[in-house]
């Protein structure tokens, strides 16, 4: 008897060994396997030989060989295993992903927000964790790792949350983007109030986030001694945009932190803490929004950047859906595109040339379905 | 009718329990010292005005009064001070009738004060003569006085009441938000609270329930969903249906999302 296979599993059989023959491909290759399926398609009528997209297909290939990638996890949210494993399930999934990356990464960006509530065995856990992704880690910290001792524990693990370096022309700075202002001395809050009020979203009395005048300062420095027209890539937990201020989607300082960058040619800001897809162009400077692999968040009823193209609401059934990691291809010209791999979904491409062009070049294939 | 003005008179309520157990006693003997056959002249209780306008508190056994020091307007009195009042009353009370038993009957409470509130339109209006009835025509209808309908009298509630109503809802709903807020509240073993996937109770939809929940395979309710929640990510026992906290989260979910459009069904 023929063994049958269920809907899903031929789909991501399908889907693993055809993206498995693309990587092997030059690009002339690629078109004619591209022009091969659409003949198929266009005999067959709308069935695909595939049951995805071909054009989710076209708009995985890059299109140009990128100078070098880099991988990304973002925002784990880790409580000790002990307590839940789910986020810990999730992390593992993501370090196998980069892991499992051919060819690996120049290095892997961890977005911030490693800890759920900044306690050490929390942030040690995290470590133990990301010592097993093969690629050498860059770290950023995010306000879940910071508010507890005031980033006393995290500085010991990883040392300071500011730092900038150069890797194959492109000049990188990972800032301290969630400092708040002191919002617990006055009410009197313990440490461990003073964290659950920032890690939670909807509240009003914490502070906005801000890279601040000491942060700002060393940014300014930073940048005097590099070149207009090196390409800068920034690392910030919180955008560098103001989204959505009741959620602290925010960074108060931003404007200021834009104008500082404004004098360069290429500018990619990269950003943790929002939990979905998100795209920005604000003059010269690009954003990119990270995944979580902990949960995903809904869009903000107000503010979303217009370059968004929106994932669908994520299945409250599925742990995963919604969250994933990913990666990024650094262009010639120093910009980024960026591979959501979303898990349990299509991977979906943003990339420079379709912020450049304020989207009217290389929109990404966007769901029917409402994001909510 | 004062009575419904005030909170602190409405948990007076617990006096009216023990006030017409007074009048009863006293009726009772009064029957016995009587003679069989003629009833007693109902007790008229002349409630004292205090000289300084303070309110003024009186039981209804004919005898009993309390002026509330410093206090002029019976809206001002708060739930404890209306404790207060009503023990020291039912102290007072006893102390007059050590033998007495009580029956639970309904709260029967008079009240004095300085300047008695106006009676609402619709008890001195003279129906017969303005009103409209089965034998007024358009034209009738149309001469009452000021266009205004006369006799009515549910509505006529003072902006106090719905004050009351309001700040007793509203505190409802900011129940509901502690325990959205609170892993431990709602029982979690995992720490998960509701707010970390639905920020502001966004994404929970409350106006487009009932629905088929394909994920269930059957129409949920917004607590059906609460509940599977609760069992799931948040790792936690499921509420009973009229536990206060889910009946306090479905109040904040729904605040959350008032004037959005109802669209029960819509998945």
């Amino acid at each position: 008897m023929k063994h049958i296979k269920s809907i899903e599993t031929r789909h991501h059989e399908e889907r693993d060994a055809f993206f498995e023959g693309l990587r092997r491909l030059d690009r002339r290759g690629f078109m004619k396997l591209a022009g091969l399926s659409a003949g198929i398609v266009a005999a067959k009528g709308l069935i695909t030989p595939h049951s995805f997209q071909l054009v989710s297909v076209a708009d995985a290939a890059p299109s140009s060989r990128p100078r070098f990638t880099f991988a990304y996890i973002s925002d784990t949210h880790l409580y000790k295993k002990e307590l839940n494993d789910r986020f810990v399930r999730s992390i593992l999934r993501a370090v196998d992903d980069v892991n499992r990356l051919d060819p690996q990464p120049d290095f892997v960006l961890f977005g911030g927000d490693l800890a759920q509530l900044g306690k050490k065995e929390e942030l040690d856990l995290g470590r133990e964790i990301l010592k097993s992704v093969k690629a050498p880690v860059r770290m950023m910290v995010g306000e879940h790792d910071w508010f507890l001792d005031m980033g006393e524990h995290w500085r010991t693990n990883f040392g300071e949350p500011q730092y900038s370096f150069d890797h194959k022309g492109v000049h990188f700075i990972t800032l301290m983007s969630v400092n708040e202002k002191d919002f617990w001395t006055e009410r009197g809050m313990t440490p461990e109030e003073r964290m659950q009020t920032v890690a939670g979203l909807d509240n009003g009395v914490q502070s906005r986030f801000e890279v601040g005048a000491a942060g700002r300062e060393w940014l300014k420095q930073d940048l005097a001694r590099v070149d207009k027209k090196t390409p800068l890539i920034i690392f910030s937990h919180s955008p560098l945009y103001k989204y959505y201020r009741p959620w602290n989607f925010w960074t108060e300082d931003a404007d200021e932190i834009q104008a500082m960058l404004e004098p360069f040619e290429n500018v990619t800001v990269i950003h943790g803490h929002t939990h979905q897809m998100l795209s920005n162009q604000i003059g010269n400077i690009q954003f990119h929004g990270m995944l979580s692999t902990a949960w995903p968040w809904p869009y903000a009823p107000e503010g979303l950047p217009s370059l968004t193209v929106q994932m669908n609401r994520a299945d409250p059934f599925s742990n995963f859906d919604g969250c994933g990691d990913g990666r990024f291809d650094v262009t010639a010209e120093g910009l980024v595109d960026k591979l959501y791999n979303l898990w349990d979904r299509d991977p979906v491409t943003v990339r420079s040339s379709y912020l450049a062009s304020k989207g009217k070049k290389d929109r990404p294939a966007a769901t029917k379905l409402p994001s909510y | 009718m004062n009575a419904r003005k005030t909170s602190g008179i409405a948990a007076l309520g617990a006096l009216g329990l023990l006030s017409l157990g007074a009048a009863s006693a006293k009726d009772a003997s009064a029957k016995d010292a009587s003679t069989p056959g003629t009833s007693p002249a109902p007790a008229t209780h002349q409630v004292p005005r205090s000289a300084e306008g303070n309110v003024v508190i009186a039981l209804c056994d004919g005898e009993t009064t309390l002026e509330v020091k410093g206090v002029k307007d019976p809206a001002r009195i708060d739930k404890k001070q209306a404790q207060a009042i009503s023990d020291q009353l039912m102290a007072e009370w006893l102390r007059k009738n050590p033998q007495a038993n009580w029956d639970p009957v309904p709260p029967r409470v008079a009240l004095a004060q300085p300047q008695p509130p106006t009676p609402p339109p619709a008890a001195n209006a003279d129906v017969k003569k303005q009103g409209e009835s089965a034998a007024s025509d358009a034209a009738g209808v149309a001469k009452q006085k000021g266009g205004e309908q006369a006799g009515h009298t549910y509505g006529a509630f003072s902006a106090r009441d719905e004050a009351l109503w309001k700040a007793s809802a509203e505190q409802m709903v900011k129940e509901g938000h502690r325990v959205f807020h609170d892993s431990k509240e709602l029982g979690s073993t995992v720490a998960i609270s509701c707010d970390m996937c639905h920020p502001d109770a966004a994404n929970t939809h409350p106006e487009t329930y009932p629905k088929y929940q394909v994920q269930l395979g059957r129409v949920a309710l917004l607590r059906d969903m609460v509940n599977w929640c609760i069992e799931n990510p948040v790792r936690g026992k499921p509420l009973a249906e009229d536990d206060p906290r889910m009946k306090a989260m479905e109040a904040y979910i729904l605040a959350q999302r008032k004037g959005v459009k109802l669209e029960y069904g819509k998945h």
